[in-house]
C-alpha cells in the first residue's frame, strides 16, 4: 500500500513541478456540491451531448453529405435501381452496410431527443427555483443560447439524411424563410444557393452541424460549467444552510463518483433504448422528391411547438402592390417563437425589475413560496405544450378516431384559455401549499390518529415537526409589494422616473398581493398561550 | 358509372345529333320539285337512314370501350345474390341499388367494388359515421360473390381481378415504391401505416390488407380514396405498388417495436416518456441519502 501511495506521490509531484496542479487540485477536488435529483438534469443534458459527439464522429466517417445523383444498389431491396442523393445513399449504407452503423444512428437520434429534453427539464428546474436570480442571469442567457443552437443543430440533423422526412422539414424551413418581408427570397437564395432544395443546402448544412455549431455549443457550456463553478452550485433552504454556504459532498471522491456514474447511467439508456427502439427508419421513407409528401411528416419534438402554431395558425395573408405578406408563415413560425424565446431569455431580468432586488442569492426559493412566478412557469409551459402537441394533430386524429378539424379548433380556442387558467390554477395551489406548510408549522404533522378525550371531544393527534423541517419551512423571505414612490416633492414636482415606478409597484402588487406569510415565533407564541386551539 | 365512360359518350352523342337539324332544316327543300334527284342523304329517308347508322356506331364504340359487363366474370349467382342484397343492403342502397339519401347508388360500381366493401366488413355498415371503418366480415366468400355478381348486373363496372391480375412474381417493387411515395404516403403514411384525413376520416393502413383487397381499392376507390383506374395506373403499376407495400411491410423492424411507423411524433413521446423517465428514476435513485 505504501508502495502505491509512494508511486502516486512520485507521479503527482512530477506533475506538480511542471504544471504547477497541485494548487488548483487542492482548491478544486473539495469543492463542494449539494446533492438533490434536479441537480442532475443538467448532467443528462452535458452527457447526452457527449455521447452526441462520439457517435456523431463515428457517423462523419461514412457519410457522405453529396447531393451527386446515384442509382442506389445496397443491401435494402425495395430501393434497389432508385435513383438517390449520395448523401440519402450513404445514410442507407450506414443503416444496414456499415458493422455498427445503425445503432450508432439510433444512439446519435436518441442522444439528440434526450439532449434538447434534459435542456429543457433542466431550465425549469432553474426557473421554478430562482436559481437564474442574480449573480446567475448570465448563465441564464447562455443556458438559453445553448437551447436556441440545440434547436438549430438538431434541426439540421434532422435534415441530413436527405430522406423523404428530412425534406418536406427543409421544405417548410424554405416557406419560412421566405415568408420574412423584403429579404426573405435573398436569404433563401443565400442558404440554398439558388431555388429550393438544390444542391448546395447539404454540404453546407453539414459543415455547420459537425463544426460550427457543435464547437459553439462546446464552447458555451464551457463557458456555463465554468460559471457554475464560479458562482458556486446553489442549494434548497435548509437547516445549515445559508446564502454564505455550500452544503453538500466534496468534489472527490463523492460527487466525482456519483457523477461519473450518472454518465454511464445516461449511456446505458440511451445505448438500451437504441438497441431496442428504432427511430427515423430512413429507408422507410425513400429518396427526397419535392413531389412527394407523406402522412404523418413531423419534426422531432423539440420543432413540434413549431409545427404546431404553423398548423393552427388561420390562413391570413395580405396582398398589396403585388406583394404578399404570409402572415399565415410569419406569424407561427417567427413572431410567436420570437416572442416566446424573448420572454424565457429576458425574465430574470423583468424579475429583478419587479422586486427591485439587488443582492446575490444561493438559496434557492421552493417552487410553491414564488405563486406568481411558479403561475407563469406553467402558463408558459402550457402555451408551448398546446403548440406542441397541435403539431401532430393528424396522429391524434388517427390515433384516437377524432375529427382533426375538431382538435384544430379546440387548440385555437386552448392556446388562449388554458394558459390564463394555468396560471390561475399553478397560483391558488401554490399558495394553498403554504397555508399547509404553515399549518403544519403552528399544529405539526397530521397523525390520522383520532382520539377521544374524557368529556367525548374527539381531536386529531397531531405530531409536532423537527427543529430542522420547522427551519426549512420558514426560512424564506417575506416578500411584500413595493410601496407606490412618492407622487411629487414639496414643490409639486414629480420625481425621475415616476411613472416607471408607478408600473413597477402596479406589477410588484400583482406578484405580491396575494401571499401566505410563514410562521413567526410570535404566531406560536399566541397559539400556545391560547393552549393550542383556535 | 365512371366518369370516364361517359365523357367516352359524350362526343359521340354529339356527333349523332348534329346530323338530325341538318336534315330537318333541308327537308323542305326537298318537296319542291327538283331539276335532279337530290342525292340519298338529302332526303328524309335518307337522313333517318343516316341516324341509324350514326347511332349504330355510338353504340358499337360504346360497347367496345364499355368496361365488360362483371355478371359474366363473377363467379357468383346474381338471383341468390338479389336475395341478400335484399335482405341486407337494400334499405340504404334502395331496393334496385338505386340509392337513397342513407347510402350511394350502386349502379356502376362493379362487383370490385363489393368485394372490397363487404369483404373487409365496411359493409353493411354498423352505424353512419365519418367513414365505414374496417369491421369484421359478415358474410362467407361465396355470398359476398353472389353479391357481386348481382351488383354487376346493376351497371357496368369494375370486375374482380383475376388470379393473374395478381400474379406479384413479375413485379417491380423498386418501381411500385415510387408509384406509391407519389400516390399513396400523403394518406396512408410512408410506411402505409395509415393517417388522418379531414372531419375524422382517415386513410387507413395497408399493411395488414390483402393484395386482392389493395388491387380493388385501388381500381375503385373506396370512401375518400380516388379512383386509379387502369388508364392511370395500369394493372403492372398497380402489381409493383402492392409488391413493394407487401416487401417493405414485410422488412422486419430492428428492435422489439417500431412505436406504430408513425413517425417523429411517437418517438418523441416514447423519448420523454421511456428515456427521461428512465434517466430522471436514476437521477433521484443516485441522490438518495445512504438508509
Amino acid at each position: 500500500m505504501s508502495m502505491l501511495g509512494d508511486a502516486a506521490g512520485g507521479a503527482g509531484r512530477y506533475l506538480d513541478d511542471r504544471l504547477g496542479l497541485a494548487k488548483v487540485v487542492r482548491k478544486n477536488i473539495r469543492k463542494v456540491f449539494p446533492d438533490h435529483w434536479s441537480f442532475m438534469l443538467g448532467e443528462i443534458t452535458l452527457y447526452s451531448f457527449i455521447i452526441l459527439l462520439l457517435s456523431g464522429t463515428f457517423l462523419t466517417l461514412f457519410f457522405d453529405p453529396s447531393m451527386t445523383e446515384t442509382v442506389y444498389n445496397g443491401a435494402y431491396g425495395p430501393l434497389r435501381g432508385e435513383e438517390m442523393s449520395r448523401a440519402y445513399a450513404s445514410a442507407l449504407e450506414i443503416s444496414f452496410e456499415v458493422r455498427g452503423g445503425l445503432i450508432m444512428r439510433h444512439i446519435h437520434h436518441w442522444a439528440a431527443l434526450i439532449f434538447i429534453a434534459g435542456m429543457v427539464v433542466h431550465a425549469f428546474r432553474t426557473f421554478f427555483t430562482g436559481a437564474f436570480r442574480k449573480p446567475r442571469e448570465i448563465n441564464w442567457l447562455l443556458g438559453v443560447a445553448l437551447l436556441v443552437l440545440g434547436l438549430l443543430e438538431g434541426f439540421m440533423g434532422y435534415s441530413l439524411p436527405d430522406d423523404l422526412l428530412s425534406g418536406t422539414g427543409l421544405r417548410i424551413a424554405e416557406g419560412v424563410i421566405l415568408s420574412i418581408p423584403l429579404v426573405g427570397s435573398y436569404i433563401l437564395m443565400f442558404f440554398f444557393g439558388g431555388e429550393f432544395p438544390g444542391v448546395d443546402l447539404i454540404p453546407r448544412m453539414y459543415m455547420v452541424h459537425i463544426l460550427l455549431v457543435p464547437g459553439l455549443i462546446l464552447a458555451l457550456i464551457a463557458a456555463h460549467v465554468g460559471l457554475v463553478t464560479y458562482h458556486k452550485h446553489t442549494q434548497y433552504p435548509g437547516a445549515g444552510r445559508t446564502e454564505k454556504n455550500v452544503v453538500g459532498y466534496p468534489l472527490l471522491p463523492v460527487y466525482a463518483a456519483k457523477a461519473g456514474g450518472f454518465f454511464f447511467v445516461v449511456f446505458g439508456v440511451i445505448c438500451g433504448i437504441a438497441a431496442l427502439v428504432p427511430i427515423n427508419p430512413i429507408w422507410q421513407y425513400g429518396p427526397y422528391d419535392p413531389s412527394e409528401v407523406t402522412a404523418g411528416s413531423q419534426p422531432d419534438w423539440y420543432i413540434g411547438f413549431l409545427e404546431g402554431s404553423l398548423r393552427l395558425m388561420p390562413n391570413w395573408e395580405i396582398e398589396f402592390w403585388g406583394n404578399t405578406l404570409s402572415l399565415n408563415v410569419l406569424i407561427p413560425s417567427l413572431v410567436v417563437p420570437g416572442i416566446m424565446f424573448t420572454i424565457f431569455a429576458l425574465y430574470p431580468f423583468i424579475e429583478a425589475w419587479v422586486t427591485g432586488d439587488k443582492r446575490e442569492h444561493h438559496i434557492l426559493d421552493r417552487p410553491r413560496n414564488q405563486p406568481v412566478r411558479t403561475g407563469l412557469g406553467v402558463m408558459f409551459i402550457t402555451s408551448y405544450t398546446i403548440l406542441w402537441i397541435a403539431g401532430g394533430n393528424d396522429i391524434i386524429a388517427i390515433t384516437f378516431g377524432l375529427s382533426i378539424n375538431a382538435i384544430t379548433w379546440f387548440m385555437r380556442i386552448a392556446f388562449f384559455v388554458l394558459p390564463p387558467l394555468a396560471f390561475w390554477v399553478t397560483k391558488r395551489a401554490c399558495l394553498g401549499l403554504q397555508h399547509r406548510d404553515k399549518d403544519k408549522v403552528l399544529h405539526g404533522r397530521e397523525t390520522g390518529i383520532l382520539m377521544q378525550l374524557p368529556h367525548g371531544e374527539f381531536i386529531e393527534v397531531h405530531e409536532p415537526i423537527t427543529p430542522e423541517e420547522r427551519w426549512r419551512l420558514t426560512s424564506q423571505e417575506i416578500q411584500r409589494p413595493a410601496a407606490l414612490p412618492a407622487s411629487a416633492d414639496g414643490n409639486g414636482v414629480a420625481p425621475r422616473g415616476a411613472l416607471a415606478g408607478k408600473l413597477r409597484s402596479k406589477v410588484s402588487r400583482w406578484y405580491f398581493e396575494d401571499r401566505v406569510e410563514p410562521a413567526t415565533p410570535a404566531d406560536v407564541h399566541e397559539l400556545e398561550s391560547s393552549g393550542g386551539h383556535h | 358509372m365512371r366518369p370516364e365512360d361517359s365523357s367516352d359518350l359524350a362526343p359521340a352523342t354529339a356527333a349523332a345529333g348534329a346530323v338530325e337539324p341538318d336534315a330537318v332544316e333541308r327537308a323542305p327543300a326537298a318537296a319542291v320539285p327538283a331539276r335532279t334527284r337530290k342525292p340519298l342523304r338529302r332526303r328524309p329517308l335518307g337522313a333517318s337512314l343516316l341516324l341509324l347508322v350514326a347511332l349504330g356506331l355510338v353504340g358499337a364504340v360504346y360497347s367496345l370501350f364499355a368496361p365488360a359487363n362483371a355478371d359474366v366474370d363473377a363467379p357468383g349467382s346474381a338471383q341468390a345474390g338479389r336475395e341478400l342484397f335484399l335482405a341486407n343492403c337494400s334499405s340504404c342502397h334502395g331496393t334496385q341499388g338505386q340509392g337513397s339519401s342513407a347510402g350511394p347508388t350502386l349502379v356502376g360500381v362493379g362487383a370490385a367494388s363489393v368485394e372490397f366493401q363487404v369483404g373487409t366488413g365496411r359493409m353493411p355498415l354498423a352505424q353512419p359515421g365519418a367513414q365505414a371503418p374496417r369491421d369484421y366480415v359478415r358474410f362467407s366468400d361465396e355470398e359476398i360473390a353472389d353479391m357481386a355478381a348481382y351488383v354487376a348486373t346493376l351497371g357496368p363496372g369494375p370486375s374482380i381481378p383475376s388470379d393473374e391480375d395478381l400474379d406479384l412474381s413479375e413485379a417491380d417493387v423498386t418501381r411500385g415504391g415510387d408509384i406509391f411515395r407519389t400516390n399513396c404516403t400523403m394518406c396512408h403514411n410512408y410506411a402505409g401505416s395509415g393517417g388522418a384525413l379531414t372531419e375524422g376520416k382517415y386513410a387507413p393502413s395497408v399493411n395488414q390488407t390483402s393484395p386482392r383487397h389493395i388491387y380493388e381499392a385501388m381500381l375503385t376507390g373506396p370512401q375518400n380514396m380516388p379512383v386509379f383506374a387502369d388508364s392511370q395506373l395500369t394493372p403492372e403499376m398497380k402489381r409493383d405498388v402492392i409488391a413493394y407495400i407487401k416487401t417493405s411491410s414485410e422488412h422486419p423492424s430492428p428492435g422489439i417495436t417500431g412505436l406504430g411507423a408513425l413517425g417523429p411524433s411517437a418517438e418523441g413521446l416514447f423519448g420523454w416518456v421511456v428515456a427521461l423517465g428512465l434517466l430522471l428514476a436514476c437521477a433521484v435513485w443516485l441522490t438518495q441519502k445512504a438508509k
